[in-house]
Order: C-alpha cells, then structure tokens, then sequence
C-alpha cells in the first residue's frame, strides 16, 4: 500500500512536471503547426538561468525560478519574431532543420557558458526535508512540484477555457484564417502563445532541475519524451496533455522502481504503441476518421 | 520514352558535371593515398545520406531515425562476420537485406502516420533501439562495442590494407553500384508514382495507386541502402559502436543531405564530403564551436538556400550561361 502511494505520488510529481514543459509545446504546436524541436532548449536555458541566480547570486529560490521564467518568455518571443515567423506554412523539413539548429546553438552557448557537465542543483534547506505524511515520509521538494504544478496547470486551463484570450487561441487553433478574417490579431496571439509556452517549460526545466538534471544536451535528451506526450495529446488538448504527461510520470516511475533494468525502455515501447494506434492523439473524438 | 518529350524524365540524363564528381573521387585515390580511410567514410556517409534522399527527396518522408537503418546493417553485418562468415560483398548484402527486411515489417504500421506522429514514432524507434542495443550487451557488445571485424582478401585478390586503399575503392564502387540503381528507380515508374505521392499524397490515393505499398516499398529500399551504409562503416573500421544507432547519426545524414541539396541524388555525395571536411577542422580546433557553426549553418541553409549547394551551383552556371549569350 506504502509503495503504492509512493510511487504514485513520485510518478503524479514527475508527471506534472513534464506536463510543465510540454503544455506549452501543445499549445504553441495546435496553433502554429510547427514541428518545434527547440522546445526543450528554452527549459534548459531557464533551468541554466534560474540555478545561476541561485547558487553564485544567491538570490532566493522563488524570485530566481520567477525572474527565469520572465527572461525566457522576452527571449522567446526575440526568437519567434525572427526566426520562427518563416516556419509558419513552411515544410517539415524546414521546421525540423531550423529548430535543430537551434538546439545545437543552445547547446554549444551552455557548455560554453556553463562548461561539459550536469549541473549540481543544491536545493535550499526549507527544501530538502522530509515531511511524514502519516503512512511515509515524502521530500518536501516534492510536495512543492506537485503544488505548483496543479496549481499552474490548473490556471493554464482556466485561463484556455474561460478567458477571452484563451478563446481567442482555441479558435485559432480550430480555424486559424476564420479567425483571422474576424479580425482577431493572429500573429499577436503567436507572439503572446510562444512567450507562454517557453516560459511554462522555462518554469518546468527550473523547477525540475534536481528531477531532470541540468546538462548541456538536456535539449536532446529530453526531446522524445517532451514529443512522444505532445504528440499524444493532439492539437491544444490541456487535458489530454495532463492525462499523458501523468500516464508517462507513473509509468516511468514504476518501471523504475520494479523492473529497474530496462530503463526507459518499456515506456518507450509503449508510447510508440500508443501513437501508432492513435496518430491524433489519445483523447481525439474518432468520429473524423 | 525519349526525353525531349518528358520534362520530368529529361532531369535524370547524365550531364557532363556529374561525370566530373565520379572523376574527382577516383582521382582522390591517386592523389591523396595518405588520406584515404577518412575518405572512406565519407562516401560511407555519402552512400547513407543517398539512401535518405530517396526516402526524403523523391517519396516525401522525413525520418528522423534513419540511423535505425545504418546500425542494423552495421550490427548485422559485424554479427555476421565475427560468426565466422569473413566475405566483404556477402555480408554487406546481408547487413543491407536484414535491414531493409527490418523496415518491411515495421513500414506498413508507421507509414500509415504522417507529419508530427510520424516524426515522434521514428525518433521514438530510433530511441528504443538505442536503448537495447546499450542493454543487449551480450549481443551488441554495449558501451564497449564489437571490434574485430576481419575479412578475407576482396574478391580472394585484393587484401585490405593499413592504408586503406582497398577499402577506399570497395566502398567506392558500393557508393557507384547503388547510386546507379537509385538513379534508375526513381526515373522507373515507381520512382514517378512516389514523386506523385511525395506532391499529393491524397490525389494519388484517388487516381487508385497503392500509396501505402510504394511507400512501404520505398522505405524497404532505403532501410536495405542505408543497411548496406551501415555495414560498409563496420567493414572499413573493424568496428561497430553504439554511435550507429544514435540520434546524432540520423541528424548528420539529414544535415549532409540537404547541405549538397534534397532531392537530387547527389545532395549527399556533395554534401557529406564538404560538411565532414569542415566538421574535422572545427572539432579539432574546439568541438563547441562545430556545434555552434552547423547551428547556424542549418539556420542559414533554411532561410536562405533551400536547395543546397547543388541549388547554388545551379544558379550560377545559368547566371554564367546567360552572361555568355548577352
């Protein structure tokens, strides 16, 4: 019963934070119909960013993560407005070329900046206790990630749901020259929705750091599970996202924790089953078919 | 079928520059004896970046795990010969034929995909194998790889040695022999079937071909190609690691191949020797900065030549022809 509340509650933890990260990518994904490669890139500059405020600054764990998440958004918005304004209506091909080669620069510019290997991640110390919860002691680090995480990803939907502007994005992902043609400022709502997304996965990549380790390559590294969930998700699906993202964090953790030989292994294999057999997504209504 | 009469065919007539790569990379051999092993793998390269052009340039798909193709052709082969079976051109063909056979099973599944899902399901195969080849270390060797691949005397003639003359001119003639066939299959019927489906996959659907077969078809041939890369890159240096496999491997390809130019066949036999001769200069003077130019290089290829190098060749042979007229 302990370990399965435990690796629920590690699994639900590791889950919200590739939710994070990969919402963004969902949403940037449905709307502007960019195979974006570069997404993870952002997490590991906000990661990068924020341990740098923290650890050599000491400026606190809060306000380094939020200040983080701001440089990100302004920054990827630099990036959307030069760069990935020609991606849209481009080819595939151009699209992956493109954010790879993005990647790659990122790559370089951290190891150049923060040198070859993983970053120590020092947690502060109201952090890196434990809290007993009756049955079994959990980190407090935890507890925080699974807090933020239901908190923003909970707003994030709100916010999609219920907001003019979320309904101004919905329907652009739906029909994006309809939207247009009623006189909604599409390639603003891009700019706002890119600076949205990058900087949840700037949130994601800072606040997952002890998690999901900081290292030059992360942008790679983390590339076909960020992916594997977005494409499970379908276009501008939060929930779907939130389903999938969970389903990988339990999977992942379970697998670890009883068949900790195969790795990654059996997660892989089973998402590839998964998208083979729902190419729109998991959640898609089956009716357009 | 003469060629005045069809525009598209008129493309795949031999012109006189093309002769002039062939020439160059015989003449390489004379040249440059003491270069000749790293020679050696870029026209393995080449031949791998070939295989994808047809997958990529002439069908329209875009993998990102073609690297599953050359490194079940590079494990196979060197299974094959550390088994005991020591004859260069059988166990390239069957390094080649175990990974076409390979893409035959799993074609019909994931070409059904396409856009987004097909990319994640190919990177995504790309990372499954990776993974097992690290953990099958009783087959694959892991970390440590499989060295010892030894073959007898090419054709019982020619011995393979240190300079790697043999091996320069082996892999040379694969290079030749499968660019041959490539050129004579896209210009066959089924070759303009897939260009078809490559423009309009659903009007090819209507007008009643079997898209899925040929791409299916397509994809076997590339697989079975790039397996024969694969095995080429084991044969000449006496060993396979997991780098075959790896993410890097599928994006050098991609890289080579559209640095020469998509969809001409010889994207990657101009593409791999120029991207690898800049790649072994820049790594040597400090491996970031490689990764920050081929960054900037694919930024560059992207917003500014779509069409590559042979694109650029193009447009100024046709500025000097026009000069030469006026």
């Amino acid at each position: 019963m302990s370990t399965l509340a435990f690796v629920l509650l590690y699994g639900v933890s590791y889950g919200l934070l590739l939710c994070l990260i990969a919402v963004g990518l969902v949403v940037t994904m449905g709307l502007m119909r960019v195979v974006n490669l570069a997404h993870g890139a952002f997490a590991a500059i906000g990661g990068y960013l924020a341990m740098g405020l923290l650890t050599p600054l000491g400026v606190p764990f809060g306000l380094a993560i939020v200040l983080a998440v701001v440089a990100v958004a302004a920054l990827s918005v630099v990036i959307e407005r030069l760069l990935y304004v020609h991606l849209y209506g481009a080819s595939e091909l151009d699209q992956v070329l493109l954010t790879v080669g993005i990647n790659f620069i990122v790559v370089a510019g951290l190891t150049l900046a923060f040198g070859p290997n993983v970053l120590p991640t020092r947690l502060p110390p109201s952090l890196a206790t434990s809290v007993d919860l009756g049955f079994r002691s959990f980190e407090t680090y935890r507890l925080l990630v699974l807090g933020v995480g239901v908190v923003v990803i909970g707003a994030l939907w709100l916010a999609f749901e219920r907001t003019a502007l979320g309904a101004r994005l919905r329907a652009a992902v739906d029909n994006r020259s309809m939207t247009q043609a009623i006189g909604i400022d599409v390639p603003r709502l891009f700019s706002i929705a890119f600076a949205l997304g990058s900087g949840l996965a700037a949130l994601g990549g800072a606040l997952g750091a002890p998690l999901l380790p900081l290292e030059p390559l992360y942008p790679f590294k983390y590339l076909v599970l960020v992916l594997v969930i977005v494409a499970l998700s379908g276009f501008g699906n939060i929930r779907a996202t939130l389903l999938v993202a969970v389903l990988v964090g339990v999977v992942d953790t379970a697998g670890r924790y009883f068949l900790p030989d195969s790795g990654s292994f059996t997660l892989y294999v089973l998402l590839i089953v998964l998208i083979v057999w729902r190419p729109d997504g998991l959640l898609a209504r089956r009716v357009r078919r | 079928m003469s060629a005045a009469t069809s525009p598209l065919l008129d493309r795949h007539r031999l012109r006189p520059l093309e002769l002039a790569w062939w020439l160059l990379a015989l003449g390489y051999f004379f040249v440059f004896p003491e270069y000749l092993a790293v020679a050696t793998q870029v026209l393995v390269m080449a031949l791998f970046a070939l295989s994808l052009d047809l997958l990529l340039g002439f069908a329209g798909v875009l993998s990102l795990g073609h690297a599953v193709s050359f490194g079940i052709g590079a494990y196979a082969c060197a299974l094959i010969n550390l088994a005991g079976w020591h004859e260069a051109i059988s166990g390239a063909l069957a390094g080649g034929a175990i990974s076409g056979l390979f893409a035959l099973a799993i074609g019909p599944l994931i070409l059904r995909l396409s856009g987004l899902p097909f990319i994640m399901v190919t990177l995504g195969i790309g990372a499954v194998l990776y993974e097992a080849a690290n953990k099958a270390v009783w087959l694959t060797g892991g970390d440590n790889g499989l060295p010892g691949v030894t073959l007898d005397p090419l054709l019982g003639v020619f011995r393979w040695s240190v300079l790697g003359q043999t091996g320069y001119l082996y892999a040379l003639g694969w290079l030749f022999a499968l660019f041959c066939l490539a050129r004579r299959l896209v210009a066959s019927p089924f070759g303009m079937a897939l260009q078809g489906i490559r423009e309009n996959p659903r009007r090819m659907q209507l007008v009643g071909a079997p898209v899925l077969r040929h791409l299916v078809v397509a994809y076997g041939l590339a697989s079975a190609i790039a397996g024969i890369a694969g095995a080429l890159s084991a044969q000449t240096n006496a060993f396979v690691g997991l780098e075959v496999l790896s993410l890097n491997t599928s994006i050098d390809g991609l890289v080579m191949l559209v640095l020469g130019g998509v969809g001409r066949l010889y994207g990657g036999l101009v593409g791999a020797p120029v991207y690898m001769f800049v790649q072994h200069f820049a790594r040597e003077w400090n491996p970031y900065y490689w990764m920050f130019l081929i960054g900037a290089l694919l930024i560059i290829v992207v917003r500014f030549s779509r069409r590559g190098l042979i694109g650029l060749l193009d447009d100024l042979l046709a500025h000097a022809r026009q000069r030469h007229r006026q």
